[in-house]
C-alpha cells in the first residue's frame, strides 16, 4: 500500500489574468467592449512533483508564492491551465473549515451537508457520526443551528468532520493555528494517527517548526515555481534563503559602483549585513566541534555589514538531532526579546554569544542562527545547520543533565 | 533538484475504516462532458442534501413552514381565477382546473431556471473552497424545484377533489415523460445559465423579464387550440410554435388533467368550443419525447458551456 502515487502534479501552470477595472454588467461589457486591459500573472509555472502514498510532504513558500493555488488546484477547486494533477483515491480539503456550512441549518445537518460533499455516502456518514461529535466536543450543541455557534465551535466541527471521513488524502492549509492550545495538539496527534495509517498529507505552512516536526519531504515553492524538493530540514533552509532574496528584490538596487557590487549576485549582494561564518568556541570549519559539558559555550559570528545597521537583533535556534530522526528544538531565543539590540558599524565584525555553562551529558546538536532586524519583519540572514556539534561528558553523575552544585552543611 | 527517497513516517498500518473504492480524480484544464456526468453522478447523494437543506433552509424560522410552499400556489391560482374567470368572464369551465394544469409545470420550470441562474454566485463561498462537480448547484435548484411541483401537485390534487373533477385516468403515465422533459429543459438552461451569470451578473435580471415573456408565450391562460392554432396552420407555422419545449408540456398536462379537448362554454348560447388541439395521445407522446432528446442535446451543450467557464469560477466570483 505504500509503494503508489498518491498525488502526481504534472507540469501544472496556473495562469491568473488580473483585469484593470473590469465590468459584470452587461452594459459595462458592451461598453467596454475590446477596451479591458489585463495582466497576465502566472500563480504556477511548470510545477511538478508527485506524492508517494502514505507519505507527508510540506509546501512551504512565503506570501504570494502560489501555495494556495497549488492547494486548491490539488482539491479541485481551482484548475489548472495547463498540466494535470492526478489525485489517486479520495481527498479532503481543510482550506478553509466549515467552508460548506450552512448557517442555517443544524450542527447535525451540517455533518451530513459537509460530509457528502466531502464524498461520502449517508450510510458512511452515520457510521462516523459519534465520532465527529464527538472529537468536535459538541455534543450538547449538535441539534443547535450553526449560526450560534462560536467561531471555536464552528471551527472544531469542520476539522472534526474533514479528519473523520478518514480520506486517503488529507489536505492541510495552515488550518492547525485555530482552536485553543488543546484542541491543536488534538488535531497534531490526529494527524500523525493518520500517518501512522499510512495516509497521505500535503501540509502547508509558514510555521517551519511544523513542517519539521510532521513530514517527510518538503516543497519550496517561489514566484509560482519549484525550486526545491528535499528533506525538511534541507527545504527550510532553502526557504528561508528565498525570503532572503524577497527581501532582496523588494529592496532599492544601491547605486552602481557601490561596496555591496563586490559580493556575487547568487550571494544575495544587496543585503545589508550577511553572515560569513559561525564558530563554536574556536572551531575550524569542517571539523565538527566537541563541548564538554559544564563549559562555557561561546558562539561566534562572523559578520559583515555593508551598511551601519541600528536595531539588530541575534537569534539561535538549538537543536538536538544528528538527521537520523527528527530534530527536537531544545531553545530558540530572540535577543531582542531578551532586551539585546545592536547597532552595527559597516564592515566585518564578530558578535560573541556566550552562553556560560552547557549542562547537557549526551547527544548530537546543532545550531541555527539568524541575524534579523529588530521588528523581526526582516531576516538579514539566517544560517541552517551553522553548526554541529556532539558532547563529550567526563563527569560521574547519571542522567541527561550535569548541573553544578554545591552541598554545605548548616553550621551550628 | 534533489527528489531523494525519505523514509515514510514508520510503517504503515492498515486503516480502521474498511477501505473504500479507489476513486482516481483528474483536475486539468479541460474535463470532457462524459468525465463532467460521472462526476455528476458520483455527487449524486451530495444533490439530494443541497436539495433537503435549501428546503429547510428556507423555511426555517417561519411558523407554516412547509405549508408555505402550498398556499403560495393556491394563492395565486385563487387571484388568477379571479382576475380572470371573475372579473374577465372567461367562459372556460373549471377554469381553475385548466390554469392549475397549464401552471403546475411552468411553474416547475420557471422556479428551476430562476434559482439555478442565481446559485453559483449566490454559493461563491462553497465555489470558492470546496471542490464537487459545481453543476451540482445548478441541479439542486432544479431538484428544489421539483420538490414545489411536489407540493404543488398535492393541492391540485386537493382542488380535484373539492371540485369533484376528474383527470383522463389512462393518461396519468404521460405526467412522467412531462416531468422528465421539463426536469431536463430546465437543468440544460439552469447549467448554462448559472454559468454565465458568473460573468455577466445581468444574466439574473434578463432571465425574469424573459421568463415573465415566455409565461404568455405559451398557452396558460388561454386556448391554444382556439386562439393561435387555427392561423398557425393555416401558415404551416405549427413546428415554430412547438420550438417552445414548454408547449408540448404544458398542452400534455392540459390534456392529462383538464382532460376534455371540447367544452361547452358557460356563457349564453353554450357555444362549443375546441380547448385543446384535437390530437391522439400519440402525438402528445411523441411531442414529449422530442422535448426529451432535444433537452438530452441541450443538457450536452450546458455541460460544456459550463466546463468552459468554470475554470475561472473561483477568481472570477
Amino acid at each position: 500500500m505504500n509503494s503508489g502515487v498518491a498525488v502526481s502534479v504534472e507540469d501544472v501552470s496556473k495562469r491568473f489574468r488580473l483585469y484593470h477595472d473590469r465590468g459584470t454588467s452587461l452594459k459595462e461589457r458592451l461598453v467596454k467592449r475590446g477596451k479591458t486591459r489585463y495582466e497576465d500573472l502566472w500563480a504556477l509555472q511548470n510545477v511538478s512533483f508527485e506524492v508517494g502514498e502514505g507519505e507527508t510532504v510540506g509546501i512551504i513558500g512565503h506570501n504570494g508564492s502560489g501555495k494556495s493555488t497549488l492547494l486548491k488546484s490539488i482539491c479541485g477547486v481551482l484548475q489548472p491551465s495547463d498540466g494535470q494533477i492526478v489525485v489517486n483515491g479520495t481527498i479532503a480539503g481543510l482550506l478553509e473549515l466549515g467552508a460548506g456550512f450552512q448557517h442555517e441549518l443544524s450542527g447535525r445537518d451540517n455533518i451530513y451537508l459537509n460530509g457528502s460533499m466531502l464524498g461520502l455516502t449517508k450510510k458512511e456518514i452515520d457510521d462516523i457520526f459519534d465520532e465527529i461529535v464527538a472529537f468536535a466536543e459538541l455534543e450538547k450543541f449538535i441539534d443547535n443551528q450553526v449560526k450560534f455557534y462560536s467561531s471555536g465551535m464552528y471551527v472544531r466541527l469542520g476539522f472534526a468532520v474533514a479528519v473523520n471521513v478518514n480520506p486517503d488524502v488529507l489536505v492541510i492549509d495552515e488550518v492547525l493555528a485555530v482552536g485553543d492550545e488543546r484542541f491543536q495538539r488534538k488535531c497534531l496527534n490526529r494527524i500523525r494517527e493518520f500517518q501512522d495509517q499510512g495516509k497521505t498529507i500535503i501540509f502547508v505552512s509558514h510555521a517551519a517548526a511544523q513542517v519539521r516536526a510532521i513530514c517527510n519531504r518538503a516543497v519550496v515553492l517561489d514566484q509560482g515555481k519549484v525550486i526545491t524538493i528535499s528533506n525538511p530540514g534541507e527545504a527550510i533552509r532553502v526557504f528561508r534563503d528565498s525570503l532572503l532574496a524577497v527581501e532582496d528584490r523588494v529592496k532599492p538596487k544601491p547605486a552602481e559602483g557601490n561596496a555591496a557590487a563586490e559580493h556575487t549576485a547568487d550571494q544575495g549582494s544587496q543585503r545589508s549585513v550577511r553572515i560569513e561564518q559561525v564558530r563554536l568556541n574556536g572551531s575550524i570549519p569542517g571539523v565538527q566541534p566537541n563541548v564538554k559539558t559544564g563549559d562555557a559555550m561561546k558562539i561566534e559570528v562572523d559578520y559583515h555589514a555593508t551598511d551601519a545597521v541600528e536595531g539588530v537583533a541575534f537569534t539561535f535556534e538549538l537543536f538536538l538531532g544528528d538527521g537520523s530522526d527528527e530534530p527536537v528544538l531544545m531553545m530558540r531565543s530572540s535577543s531582542d526579546a531578551q532586551g539585546m539590540v545592536f547597532d552595527l558599524d559597516q564592515g566585518h565584525n564578530t558578535a560573541n554569544i556566550t552562553l556560560p555553562t552547557w549542562p547537557i551529558t549526551d547527544g548530537s546538536f546543532f545550531l541555527n542562527v539568524g541575524i534579523a532586524a529588530r521588528n523581526e519583519g526582516m531576516m538579514f540572514d539566517w544560517k541552517e545547520k551553522a553548526v554541529s556539534f556532539e558532547t563529550v561528558y567526563e563527569g560521574r553523575s547519571e542522567g541527561l543533565l550535569s548541573l553544578p552544585y554545591d552541598i554545605s552543611l548548616r553550621e551550628q | 533538484m534533489s527528489l531523494e527517497a525519505e523514509k515514510t513516517g514508520g510503517a504503515p498500518v492498515s486503516a480502521g475504516l474498511p477501505e473504500r473504492k479507489k476513486v482516481s480524480r483528474v483536475v486539468s484544464a479541460k474535463t470532457s462532458v462524459p468525465q463532467r456526468v460521472v462526476e455528476i453522478w458520483r455527487s449524486r447523494e451530495l444533490l439530494g442534501h443541497l436539495i433537503s437543506s435549501s428546503i429547510k433552509v428556507k423555511y426555517k424560522n417561519s411558523a407554516l413552514g412547509l405549508v408555505w410552499s402550498m398556499v403560495n400556489p393556491a394563492m395565486t391560482l385563487l387571484i388568477y381565477w379571479f382576475v380572470f374567470g371573475v372579473v374577465l368572464h372567461n367562459a372556460i369551465p373549471n377554469f381553475v382546473i385548466y390554469l392549475f394544469s397549464g401552471l403546475l409545470f411552468f411553474n416547475f420550470f420557471q422556479t428551476g431556471v430562476q434559482m439555478a441562474t442565481g446559485t453559483i454566485v449566490d454559493n461563491a463561498g462553497l465555489v470558492k473552497k470546496v471542490a464537487f462537480p459545481r453543476e451540482i448547484l445548478c441541479l439542486a435548484a432544479v431538484g428544489t424545484s421539483a420538490v414545489f411541483l411536489f407540493f404543488q401537485a398535492i393541492v391540485m390534487v386537493l382542488f380535484l377533489a373539492v371540485l369533484q373533477y376528474a383527470p383522463d385516468w389512462g393518461l396519468l403515465w404521460m405526467l412522467i415523460p412531462v416531468f422528465l422533459g421539463t426536469a431536463l429543459f430546465s437543468s440544460a438552461l439552469g447549467i448554462a445559465l448559472g454559468a454565465i451569470n458568473v460573468y455577466l451578473r445581468d444574466m439574473k435580471h434578463l432571465i425574469d423579464v424573459v421568463l415573465t415573456a415566455w409565461f404568455w408565450g405559451t398557452p396558460i391562460v388561454y386556448s391554444f387550440a382556439s386562439t393561435i392554432y387555427p392561423h398557425l396552420v393555416r401558415h404551416g407555422l405549427t413546428w415554430v410554435y412547438m420550438l417552445n419545449p414548454m408547449n408540448p408540456i404544458v398542452l400534455t398536462t392540459q390534456r392529462v388533467i383538464y382532460a376534455h379537448p371540447i367544452v361547452h362554454l358557460t356563457s349564453a348560447g353554450a357555444p362549443i368550443m375546441q380547448l385543446l388541439p384535437n390530437w391522439g395521445w400519440s402525438t402528445y407522446l411523441w411531442m414529449d419525447l422530442g422535448v426529451i432528446g432535444a433537452s438530452v442535446v441541450l443538457v450536452w451543450i450546458a455541460l460544456a458551456i459550463f466546463g468552459r467557464l468554470e475554470g475561472n469560477f473561483a477568481e472570477t466570483l
